[in-house]
């Protein structure tokens, strides 16, 4: 089983790195961009084949490392 | 005084720490990451600035997990002194021992230079050798120092009088222009609430010794001597 978890900053935490990246893209001359918030993702073989199991491993990654809760928000999708 | 330095893989200046703290006559062990214990009779820990891990994930992300950690929460819950300066506070952060989480510079610059610092209170086992309000001279090195925490911690750290040192120019003035990485209330470092555990991006590491250009950083490891030979 495989997962993708996608680890973003929470709403109102500054984020310099997608700003640059916004302006970046404005001076490409890139129309219709907005705004640009940066995040990562975590692509994640698991070793169960047990979808409860999956997601709990999962819950237990993101809480323990792959996010810092205090700036970031995780979701998890199991593919 | 028994210190232990903490090692981890990217951890650089480590070297200095146990060259700050030796010249101030404590004794010195350093102690790898991968060990699960410290050395019995340690009476301050000290994390020091690097690179741990690359700062892969987050600054200090991964050395905040490192099996070593759970003994230094164990020291900390006992009272025990921890120190961590620069990638160490980005660790105290990560590891839970510190509220709120250092980001990367609101400029986006690594910045490296000379920086003065208010001390905010000097009743602590890491300040008594300074005056309140004193301004002091030590030095910063940084990409990711950019003090941040949610409103309500924010305001619990400032109530609680949890702020050790704020940026600040000459004059112990905080000013805008002070806070080169943005951080929130211009806060260079913080203790824990028992005020044993102290975060701090600054080095003071760096000034010792009037050879290399001054000696503001010294006190700090003078005032972690006298309160631990109070304490024994």
């Amino acid at each position: 089983m495989k997962a993708r978890v996608t680890v973003t900053l929470k709403n109102g935490v500054l984020d310099p790195q997608g700003k640059a990246i916004e302006g970046a893209l404005q001076s490409l001359g890139v129309d219709g961009i907005g705004s640009v918030r940066q995040g990562k993702v975590f692509d994640i073989e698991l070793n169960t084949t047990d979808k409860a199991k999956a997601e709990a491993s999962l819950k237990a990654a993101c809480e323990k490392l792959l996010a810092n809760t205090v700036i970031e928000n995780y979701k998890i999708d199991l593919i | 005084m028994k210190s232990a330095v903490i090692v981890f893989p990217g951890t650089n200046r480590d070297g200095d720490a146990v060259r700050a703290l030796k010249s101030v006559g404590s004794q010195v062990e350093k102690v790898w990451h991968a060990e699960t214990a410290l050395p019995s009779g340690t009476d301050l820990v000290v994390l020091g600035g690097g690179f741990s891990y690359g700062d892969y994930l987050r600054c200090g992300a991964i050395a905040g997990r490192a099996p070593i950690m759970d003994a230094v929460r164990a020291h900390a819950a006992r009272g025990g002194l921890v120190l961590g300066i620069c990638n160490g506070f980005q660790i105290l952060c990560e590891s839970g021992l510190l509220p709120g989480i250092l980001m990367r510079n609101a400029n986006l610059k690594f910045i490296c230079h000379r920086q003065f610092l208010k001390v905010e209170r000097n009743d602590t086992a890491f300040t008594k050798a300074y005056a309140k309000g004193q301004a002091i001279d030590v030095c910063v090195a940084h990409g990711e120092g950019n003090y941040t925490a949610d409103g309500e911690t924010l305001k619990r750290i400032e109530g609680e009088g949890l702020v050790a040192f704020r940026y600040s120019d000459a004059h112990g003035h905080v000013t805008p222009d002070a806070n080169r990485n943005g951080s929130m209330n211009s806060i260079a470092g913080i203790y824990s609430d028992k005020l044993n555990v102290l975060g701090m991006m600054p080095h003071p590491e760096n000034l010792i010794e009037d050879l290399i250009g001054g000696t503001d950083g010294r006190g700090l490891f003078e005032s972690l001597m006298t309160f631990t030979a109070k304490a024994a």
